[in-house]
């Protein structure tokens, strides 16, 4: 996945605003980032961080106040034309959060998966639909007879693969996954979680996984985006991130993440993150790469504290 | 916390058995499960969505629905059998005064029209006896005592007016100034952050430690469990399958559906491969159920699990598992690399 540089989706100093006039609240600042095809990338941080509005405004659910956002290099946000926006509608797909609250109670399971089809008129007629819908539903584990059943007759594990169905349908090519998993049970997890891994590996897809939790981001993603306030503080490759984590924020969020260990949780010192240990008052932070595949927002002074930490490790 | 021998058992359950009514069929939720508390520990029970963790405790609260009720078996608190309360009359006298519960919502438990002085206070004036501005100067010590900064103006504020994570604290020190014996948290931090839940773990292990309150926790989430847990109950279909110390539960487990829950850990993963996954559903507690009820899900049930249900094996004094595996005569079966491996990252350098 490294080694294929392909850029499929280009972020550029996004900010997207809440409210009016009177009471604007910026939800997210001068995020920049670009995903690779093929690539699952997380985006992390705590409620209120911003880190779903990213994900949305990529969806073009939330619009974007400044900056733009490239699809195969082609820019989606604002006005874009018809062909484009269908073209977008079809491409980036998103599951969500609470399989309990998004699928519609009054449709069908064979609805619910069409829906994105019937859209955009992409089957050619009702036996290709309906082949279409099975497809979809054997992929993510389900049976095709599900299609006549409505969703309260699922548990949420079995909903949750109807939301992944009704989002492979379309075919996309970047898919965003907003907490996908923090709804369902343990034992539950590790299906859905394989099903997305499986789906990649067969169609290329590319994710970006929204999630708060560390544990399960370090497993299934390629790199890491850690957010907060509305800003991107660290990004880095999964495993570098979590081996060298160097933003104090990025370090207390993964001091937090308890481990299934008795003797480490006892003797674990959890690091709190204090925004006044920053002194930005006169050396700005910039967003600057402090070692390959990793970067920081960090000014001068910090900068250089990062840098000895990096050499003291190797 | 390796202390059982010396330990006062503060509620002793046994063989307690409760059983629904829905629509027309009766449903087994717990089955024939005793356990013993003891004074000061933290206990954890585990399990997945309705393994019966939530029914069980509440059961010690008479907080069950109306359409249950406990079959058989009894909860012993003090002397009293809890099981034969039929009234809510008998119940108030046990109900947050001696056995208080925090629930998985901060969002929920609070009422939204009250200020949060009045709730906490509402909890002192009913179980303290004490009242008007004594009460009022015990709130603020306890809004302080959970860690709620600035105590007497948050006293005249709104659960609105507040995060998750001080709603929670709030929640808690409502159940602190009943002044419990023992505490249930069922899934207290679910809803939280990480950072914010790691603060509340802290908070409700301080308040064990100084009031030297006997904790339940009620979770699914093993990276929890493992930070507050001395002993640990694993739940599957209405029973208790296994139960012993953390250690012994997560360094050396025994029952296969231990193995199953600890296996899928996504910690214990490795990139690029799957993640282990349990297989099948619960079974339905409609039915009754024969032998082991985890042995249709599990690859390595042997043949007596479909026939017979095994009783528990004990493994040293604190530890039992109810799996035939345990028998002196079962075949060797080996443990799953997975919990090999979670035994080399975690315990096997120590």
């Amino acid at each position: 996945m490294k080694n294929n540089n392909e850029v499929l989706l280009e972020v550029n100093n996004l900010k997207v605003e809440f409210g009016g006039k009177k009471n604007k609240f910026v939800a997210v600042k001068g995020v920049s980032f670009n995903v690779y095809k093929g690539e699952t990338f997380g985006l992390v941080g705590e409620s209120g961080s911003g880190k779903t509005t990213i994900g949305r405004a990529i969806m073009r659910i939330n619009e974007a106040a400044e900056g733009e956002i490239k699809f195969k290099g082609k820019k989606i946000n604002g006005k874009i034309s018809k062909e484009l926006d269908r073209e977008v509608t079809e491409k980036i797909q998103m599951i969500f959060q609470d399989p309990m609250a998004s699928l519609n109670e009054r449709a069908k399971v064979d609805y619910i998966v069409s829906e994105g089809i019937y859209n955009l008129k992409k089957f050619k007629d009702e036996a290709d639909r309906k082949a279409k819908v099975e497809k979809a539903l054997t992929d993510v584990g389900l049976l095709p007879e599900f299609a006549s059943r409505f969703p309260h007759e699922f548990s949420g594990g079995q909903r949750q693969r109807i939301g992944i169905a009704r989002v492979l349908i379309m075919e996309p090519e970047l898919v965003v996954a907003d907490e996908p998993i923090s709804a369902l049970d343990v034992s539950i997890r590790a299906q859905v979680l394989n099903i997305l891994s499986h789906l990649q590996k067969e169609r290329g897809l590319t994710y970006i996984f929204v999630a708060h939790d560390l544990s399960v981001v370090r497993f299934i993603t390629d790199r890491i985006a850690v957010i907060h306030k509305g800003k991107i503080v660290e990004l880095a490759e999964s495993e570098k991130l979590f081996e060298n984590p160097l933003h104090p924020y990025t370090r207390a969020l993964i001091s937090a993440v308890p481990q299934p260990d008795p003797i480490a949780e006892r003797n674990k010192v959890i690091e709190i993150y204090d925004p006044s240990c920053h002194n930005y008052d006169v050396d700005k932070p910039e967003w600057v790469k402090i070692e390959e595949d990793h970067y920081i927002l960090a000014n001068k002074e910090e900068i250089i504290k990062y840098k000895e930490i990096l050499e003291s490790k190797v | 916390m390796n202390n059982k021998k010396n330990n006062e058992v503060v509620l002793s359950v046994s063989d307690l058995s409760i059983k629904f009514e829905l629509r027309g069929r009766s449903l087994k939720a717990i089955r024939h499960i005793s356990l013993d508390l003891y004074k000061g520990e933290s206990l954890a029970i585990v399990g997945e969505s309705g393994s019966g963790k939530s029914v069980f405790t509440k059961s010690f609260m008479g907080l069950l629905d109306s359409n249950g009720w406990i079959d058989t078996g009894s909860i012993n608190y003090k002397g009293t059998d809890l099981a034969k309360f039929k009234n809510n009359k008998d119940w108030l006298k046990y109900r947050g005064g001696e056995i208080a519960m925090i629930f998985q919502d901060p969002m929920t438990a609070l009422n939204p029209l009250k200020k949060i002085g009045h709730q906490v206070q509402e909890a002192i004036e009913l179980h303290q006896n004490i009242k008007g501005d004594a009460a009022k100067k015990l709130t603020i010590e306890i809004l302080n005592d959970v860690g709620i900064p600035m105590p007497e103006k948050r006293y005249e504020q709104y659960p609105h007016e507040f995060s998750g994570g001080m709603r929670q604290r709030v929640v808690i020190a409502t159940a602190m100034a009943c002044k419990p014996n023992v505490l249930i948290c069922d899934e207290p931090t679910t809803a939280l952050d990480v950072t914010i839940q790691a603060q509340i773990l802290d908070l409700l292990k301080g308040m064990q430690k100084k009031y030297n309150l006997t904790v339940v926790f009620i979770t699914h989430d093993l990276g929890v469990v493992a930070n507050v847990a001395d002993r640990i109950a694993v739940m599957y279909a209405g029973d208790i399958v296994e139960v012993g110390m953390a250690e012994e539960i997560f360094y050396n487990p025994q029952h296969p559906y231990t193995w199953a829950l600890l296996s899928s850990l996504p910690q214990l993963g490795t990139k690029g491969e799957d993640l282990y996954s349990i297989a099948g559903t619960p079974p339905s507690l409609y039915k009754e159920i024969v032998g082991d009820a985890f042995a249709p899900r599990n690859p390595r049930a042997l043949k007596i699990d479909y026939i017979k249900t095994p009783p528990y094996f004990e493994i040293s004094e604190t530890h039992k598992a109810k799996t035939w595996l345990l028998h002196p005569d079962a075949p060797q079966i080996e443990v799953p690399d997975v919990i090999r491996r979670l035994h080399e990252h975690f315990g096997g350098n120590r």
